[in-house]
């Protein structure tokens, strides 16, 4: 008789595939065959690709599962692939030396899996593995023991708020839509996912896009919808792909399609491509760009609960929100309310980037401290620098500085302080960001993704950037701070959709939080992070430098001089201010400033 | 009817009327730029914003439906403040020149400017620049001088159920198009021109034809096709210059491209100056008393040889009642026959 | 029009038929395409797809001259579906009887197919949705009266109106859409060889005495020729002199080579008109005439709306207003015609035209009067026969299907009809002088389906010669779908191709002696 089955799931989401899972895959399946192996352990091998498990920065990322035993190994590449079979698969001992460390185990200590739980698990091209971790089986209940209402009320009673950055209660807005008497109903999933840096929805796709549609099948047969959309941006070509192999494999299960499951209930769900507009992910314009015009917000009300797609009454929700729902339906709406705060309930996915030692992505519950994130899960900042800020909510967020990093992450207490949860950006930035740059890239964002349909925010955010670059070009004029917060809050009340009533916000909270930065640049025509180089500028301190030459060496500039054993010289005129020298001297003899 | 308090004045306006409608019911001026009552809502221009109890911030009026009980405040410090801001952001953008600009005197940005006496700009930064030169022959377009109020798209979508204009590129370089920036091929029937607010879309039979203030307006009806549409004539030294049309008519101020760009005929060097008379097989200019008393006596010759039914008329569909009806006349009471008609059937 | 263009908007259904709507009544085809955005449904009926047909539910394409056929059919559908209005047929109507059904039993939508060449099943579904609508408006024009029986097409469209009871209420009607400014009002006028102002026939004794009272002359009581008699008696020798006002015949009738032939026959031309056109070319005396701006007065647009036209600018030169020419001639006749203002002669039209007495200049200052308008307190009719017809009830009409005078043979194998676009107007004699429209629509053109372009080997921008029995023209080809295949259309504002070389002066409606300008035969010749 075989023993039990060995698994081994290589990370085959953008992470891995951009490391090389693909050849990782193959090397493992060629070894495997080269070794017979079925025969040679006697028990059934087989290979998974999975999605993404968050710690894109370790990948490849493998997982070898014997007897329920799970190793995982990180940086694989092909050639280490050979060793790995023979030393743990046939002979049973892992290579310790490539498996994950303590800050693996660290990474994934504080977070709590609910939507990305079987993200990395599963195969997401092969409906069978998440069927076999109780995929469907919330929405075999849904059709088969309970009314609409009592999903709404499910939905409800579970504090699910909607992830895509409002935080509206998203059994709320199914409520208003059930109860509108149309016949004709829609429920979209917003997979525009358009901040920088920012790859929540992506990867739930990539890694489990049945959750996304057991929720949106859910979704409409609670409000009584026959048709969705997944408006979903073309430049995700991976998640467009499983996405529609997921969306035909659960047509072939019947669980999309007429009569589904035999309830009578039936539903299909069409894929409509974006075109990388960022402000398609508002929903009036998303609306629009389906319609196939031109993706311009419009003014609510009307809602689109009352008159969205076609004019009738539409539901849109975030990839996040609806890969919840099979979940809470599936354990109850107590068991997802458990996690969280008092308003803010759950989970919550963040892209955690910037200057931390472990960028990927997470999920943590409502309430974890920004603390916690960045030096228990994110394991600090980079080479032990200063923590100065962090950003959330993309360009519609703000920065929070330092000092307020133990505020638990939910909605209020993000918006109280200026910012915003967002869709789930966080950006880490530490002493040597500059907080005026950080503000000027982010309306460098937003004035180019602008629709162009509103004054405030067209013309408004053009010159928010335009004052925001004199500054960090040595410029900025004596009242220019005070300028930039009228205009920035006139934008703020007078944009039309939330595009324009958030693009301000970097710019507000730097100011709020980062005031004397401003004023340095404005005032001492200085940038105390050393960023802008136009403020920039670098001498050598004659009392340190040993005349080794080897910064006259890397300056591409030539902007160099001196005697070798002679103290150098930078000549200003000549320098580009890239910074090469100072990174390259051994002796901290240059200084930037 | 609902019922609703607008800067403490109670305004009573029909189910389904947006607060601006209830607002100009009640007189009570809100400034806009991408506001027409033809078309649908908009909410671009952010002039209208005003403040309701119990929202938590201004809404344009334009796209906010009037409810009972509502309590409306279409003026205040902040309010005013945005709007400043809102046009002045605007002029920021905007060439500014409009000491030769054809709208001068009829432009919307020109009055918000004066209105709020905009000379300074704290925003002055970048312009767009827009060179491209339309070879159509019937609209001039700058969309340096564009506002974006969206007006001129909508009425072509809307309205006209043309289409060949909208939106192009994202954010400050957004601007009007037709498709592909070709130059404009559509119907030119000018509903576009007759709704910018500034000098962005003008017609460019008048250009440099006169100024506002030296132009005489006659209210009269489209020599063209049976619709009766009503026109004003735009005259500056007894030339026609332009053609446009009030809203508040039966063709709701809309015209086509016959009726706002064909009064080129007029004055064109053809019209007929000087009766004339076929002497020796040609036409020779004669005076008027020569000319009639030649029809007259010919007329009366004829009918005197031949009886009046040897005498017909063709009257004119172009021409006036009145004339009709005197022409009818003519031949019936000073002829003396039926053989009188018109082109009804062709 | 029964109705006002106004009220289109409410319509629940708009059925058009035999009018290219969106380019020759612009303004109206606006009101059609906003009661289609309202939820309105719209059916066109047009042997092209016109520009409207993009904002329709429903187009049928029939051939030229079939509109009988396809009306009948969808009266059959109506009959057999009962979806007939039976109250307001008994009440209102008379000779909804056996042989009107009859007739219509020979309709049944496979021989409308037959005929008309538009599938059955669309027939059956434009007889419902017209039938089912609450308030269906009719809309036509030359498409529907330019044939050789015009009067029976117009005939076919009062039935199904009559039927369905769309007529006496608002947003419905029969909505003839009158192609010039002031047609309307040339025909209320009395410019007509049987009707004195205001439909008053000349052969009621009655009726002459009034007018004789009124003008103060005796009047002659026979009646008299229509245009295209006039062209006919002209050629025969027997009409001697003609005045010609503002009017280009030369272009505008039928069979140019027969127009030109019967003017140079007369012994006295007068053209009164403001260019050197085509006819007035052929005249002995042409007579200065001013334009619309040049003078005061009133036109009556295709909605029964009179309003003011105001002068704004001089005449050129020694041009006089065609008022003051018309007095001055008819004073040089013997007969004086003593008006101190223009509307001194509106008010005598009032005397004339009870339907007008109501109306003053002041009264039109803004917006006009619909007639009827009886008393200068009457606001005006938006439609005509609310609560009952002039008649007593309206009258069902048997209404057979005749082809078309002229059929497509071997040797003439197209169906050429000839219509307006929306650039150019009507001859020319105005448009082809405002320099813009000619830059977009300088030059005539046959439109010819691209199927009947590959057969003949004629591409794009092609010179063709198309031929009639009549004459011949040559034309750049513009190969579109537009018309079906075997039909060629030609505008006929062009004199350098001229349409009305081609058609048929001899085909008139037996009722109006209207030409079928809509329907010649015609062979297609490609050049080099």
């Amino acid at each position: 008789m075989k023993g039990k089955d060995i698994q081994i799931k290589v990370c085959m989401g953008t992470g891995g595939l951009a490391a090389g899972g693909e050849t990782v895959l193959r090397a493992f399946r060629e070894s495997l065959k080269e070794k017979g192996i079925d025969a040679t352990v006697d028990r059934n091998c087989s290979i998974h690709q999975v999605g993404c498990r968050g710690f894109c920065a370790r990948d490849v990322l493998v997982d070898v599962i014997i007897d329920g035993e799970k190793t995982t190994y990180q940086y694989i590449k092909p050639e280490m692939v050979p060793q790995i079979v023979e030393e743990h698969i046939i002979k049973g001992m892992p290579v310790e030396e490539w498996t994950v460390k303590d800050d693996y185990r660290q990474f994934h200590e504080k977070q709590v899996k609910v939507v990305l739980a079987d993200c990395g698990e599963i195969d997401p091209e092969e409906i069978d593995s998440y069927i076999d971790r109780g995929g469907y089986e919330a929405l075999r209940r849904a059709l088969t023991e309970m009314t609409p209402e009592q999903i709404v009320n499910t939905i409800e009673a579970s504090g699910l708020r909607g992830r895509g950055g409002a935080g509206f209660p998203t059994g709320l807005k199914w409520e208003y839509a059930r109860k509108n008497p149309s016949e004709v109903k829609y429920i979209i999933c917003n997979a525009d996912e358009g901040d920088p840096g920012a790859f929540m929805d992506r990867s739930i796709i990539e890694g489990n896009p049945h959750s996304v549609i057991e929720g949106m099948i859910i979704g409409a047969y609670a409000i009584g919808a026959k048709k969705g959309y997944v408006y979903i941006r073309a430049e995700y070509p991976l998640a467009v792909k499983r996405l529609g192999i997921a969306l035909e494999q659960a047509r072939q299960r019947g669980f999309l399609g007429d009569d589904i499951l035999g309830s009578g209930f039936s539903f299909d769900i069409k894929i409509k491509l974006g075109a990388g507009a960022f402000v398609c992910g508002e929903e009036t314009a998303l609306i629009a760009s389906i319609e196939g015009k031109r993706g311009m917000p419009r003014a609510k009300p009307p809602f689109p609960v009352e008159k969205g797609l076609w004019g009738k009454p539409t539901v849109i929700n975030n990839v996040e929100t609806l890969a919840n729902v099979p979940y809470i339906i599936r354990n109850g709406a107590l068991w997802f309310a458990q996690y969280g705060t008092d308003k803010s309930k759950g989970t919550k996915v963040f892209a955690l980037t910037g200057k931390v030692r472990n960028t990927g992505l997470i999920e943590v519950p409502m309430g974890i401290t920004l603390r916690e994130i960045i030096y228990e899960i994110g394991g600090g900042i980079e080479g032990d620098r200063r923590l100065k800020a962090v950003q959330t909510g993309g360009p519609s967020g703000g920065c929070i500085p330092a000092h307020l990093i133990d505020i638990p992450v939910d909605y209020e207490n993000l918006t109280k302080v200026g910012s915003i949860v967002g869709s789930g950006g966080m950006v880490v930035m530490d002493e040597t960001d500059c907080m005026v740059n950080i503000a000027k890239y982010f309306l460098e964002f937003t004035q180019a993704e602008s629709c162009g349909k509103c004054v405030p925010c067209r013309i408004g955010t053009k010159r928010l950037l335009e004052i925001l670059t004199r500054i960090t070009e040595g410029r900025g004029r004596p009242g220019d701070i005070e300028l930039l917060e009228v205009l920035s809050n006139d934008i703020k009340l007078g944009s039309l959709c939330g595009l324009g009533q958030t693009a301000p916000n970097p710019v507000l909270s730097t100011i709020k939080y980062f005031r004397d930065e401003y004023e340095a640049h404005i005032h001492e025509k200085r940038c105390p992070a050393g960023v802008c180089k136009n403020l920039l500028t670098y001498t050598i301190l004659e009392e340190f430098c040993k005349g080794c030459t080897l910064c006259a060496k890397v300056c591409p500039a030539g902007a160099i001089v001196g005697e070798r054993k002679q103290p150098h010289r930078i000549v200003q005129e000549i320098c580009i201010k890239c910074g090469a020298c100072f990174e390259t001297c051994k002796f901290s003899a240059i200084k930037k400033g | 009817m609902i019922t609703l308090i607008i800067d403490g004045k109670y305004v009573e306006v029909p189910e389904g009327a947006t607060v601006l409608e209830a607002a100009r019911e009640a007189d009570i001026y809100i400034p806009t730029l991408c506001d027409d009552p033809r078309l649908e809502p908009f909410g671009a221009c952010r002039l209208c914003l005003v403040q309701i109890k119990g929202m938590p911030r201004p809404v344009t009026a334009c796209t906010t439906p009037a409810r009972e009980g509502m309590e409306v405040t279409t003026t205040n410090d902040e309010i005013e403040r945005i709007r400043r801001t809102i046009v002045e952001l605007l002029l920021s953008d905007h060439p500014n020149d409009c000491m030769v600009c054809e709208k001068a005197g009829d432009c919307t940005l020109q009055e918000l400017a004066y209105f709020y006496g905009l000379r300074e700009n704290r925003f002055w930064g970048e312009r767009r620049q827009y060179s491209k030169k339309d070879n159509n022959p019937f609209i001039e377009r700058d969309m340096e001088k564009c506002v974006l109020c969206g007006k001129c798209v909508r009425v072509c979508e809307e309205v006209q159920g043309v289409s060949a204009i909208d939106f192009a590129y994202r954010g400050f370089r957004t601007i009007v198009a037709p498709a592909f920036e070709k130059d404009l091929n559509c119907e030119f029937c000018g509903q576009c021109v007759s709704v910018c607010p500034t000098g962005a879309l003008v017609g460019k039979l008048s250009l440099g034809k006169g100024r506002q203030k030296d132009i005489k307006r006659v209210d009269t009806i489209c020599p063209y096709c049976g619709c009766g549409c009503n026109i004003t004539l735009h005259v500056s030294r007894n030339e026609i210059i332009r053609v446009t049309s009030s809203p508040d008519t039966l063709n709701e101020g809309w015209l086509c491209v016959k009726g706002r760009f064909g009064f080129k005929f007029v004055n064109h060097p053809d019209r007929l100056k000087r009766p004339l008379i076929r002497k020796n097989g040609r036409f020779e200019e004669v005076c008027w008393d020569e000319a009639l008393d030649y029809v007259a006596e010919r007329l009366k010759e004829i009918k005197e040889r031949y009886g009046p039914d040897a005498i017909a008329g063709l009257s004119s569909a172009r021409c006036t009642n009145e004339e009709n009806y005197l022409f009818q006349k003519f031949m019936r009471a000073a002829v003396g026959t039926n053989n009188v008609d018109h082109c009804a059937r062709y | 029009m029964t109705n006002s263009i106004q009220e289109i908007e409410d319509n629940d259904l708009i059925f058009v038929i035999g009018s290219n709507t969106k380019e020759n009544h612009p303004i109206v085809a606006l009101r059609m395409i906003k009661a289609v955005r309202r939820g309105a449904r719209l059916i066109v009926a047009d042997p092209r797809r016109v520009p409207l047909v993009r904002f329709a539910h429903l187009w049928l394409q029939h051939r030229p001259g079939t509109d009988v056929a396809l009306l009948n059919s969808m009266m059959h559908v109506i009959l057999k579906e009962e979806l007939y209005d039976k109250e307001f047929i008994v009440m209102m109507t008379e000779g909804f009887n056996e042989e009107f059904r009859t007739n219509l039993e020979e309709y049944p939508p496979e021989v409308g197919e037959k005929i008309t060449g538009v599938p059955k099943e669309k027939i059956v579904q434009a007889a419902r949705m017209y039938a089912t609508a609450e308030k269906a408006g009719i809309y036509y024009t030359m498409g529907i009266t330019q044939h050789s029986h015009g009067s029976d097409n117009v005939f076919s469209i009062a039935n199904l109106a009559l039927m369905t009871g769309n007529l006496g209420k608002a947003s419905a009607g029969v909505n003839p859409l009158r192609g010039q400014n002031n047609v309307q009002g040339s025909t209320d006028m009395g410019c007509s060889p049987n009707m004195y102002p205001g439909y008053q026939r000349v052969d009621i004794p009655a009726v002459r005495e009034k007018f004789e009272r009124l003008w103060g002359v005796r009047l002659s009581d026979r009646i008299g020729l229509t245009a295209s008699e006039m062209t006919f008696e002209a050629e025969a020798g027997r009409l001697k002199a003609m005045y010609i006002m503002g009017e280009n015949p030369v272009l505008s009738d039928p069979d140019v080579g027969h127009t030109v032939k019967a003017l140079k026959a007369l012994d006295f031309l007068v053209v009164q008109d403001i260019f050197m056109t085509e006819t007035a070319e052929l005249a002995d005396v042409v007579l200065p005439g001013a334009c619309f701006a040049e003078k005061d007065g009133t036109f009556t647009n295709t909605e029964r709306r009179v309003q003011r036209v105001r002068r704004a600018v001089s005449p050129p030169g020694e041009a006089r207003e065609d008022s003051w020419i018309i007095a001055e001639l008819s004073k040089r006749m013997g007969y004086e015609m003593t008006y101190n203002t223009i509307e001194e002669v509106f008010q005598e039209i009032g005397m004339a035209w009870p339907a007008m007495a109501g109306m003053t200049y002041s009264r039109l200052e803004r917006g006009g009067l619909q007639w009827p308008c009886p008393t200068t307190d009457h606001p005006g009719t938006r439609y005509l026969f609310k609560g009952g017809f002039p008649r007593g009830k309206a009258r069902f009409t048997v209404v057979k299907y005749r082809p078309p005078a002229e059929e497509p043979d071997e040797e003439y194998p197209f169906v050429l009809t000839t219509g307006r676009m929306l650039f150019q107007y009507h001859t020319g004699t105005m448009t082809r002088r405002v320099p813009p429209i000619e830059v977009v629509a300088g030059e005539p053109y046959v439109e010819i389906h691209p199927d009947d372009a590959l057969a003949l080997g004629i591409k794009e921008g092609q010179k063709v010669k198309v031929v009639s029995r009549r004459g011949e023209v040559v034309v750049r080809a513009r190969v579109t779908s537009r018309p079906d295949r075997g039909v060629v259309f030609i505008p006929f504002h062009y004199r350098e191709a001229a349409a009305n070389v081609l058609t048929s002066s001899l085909n008139l409606d037996p009722l109006c002696k209207i030409p079928e300008l809509k329907v010649a035969s015609v062979r297609l010749e490609p050049i080099e």
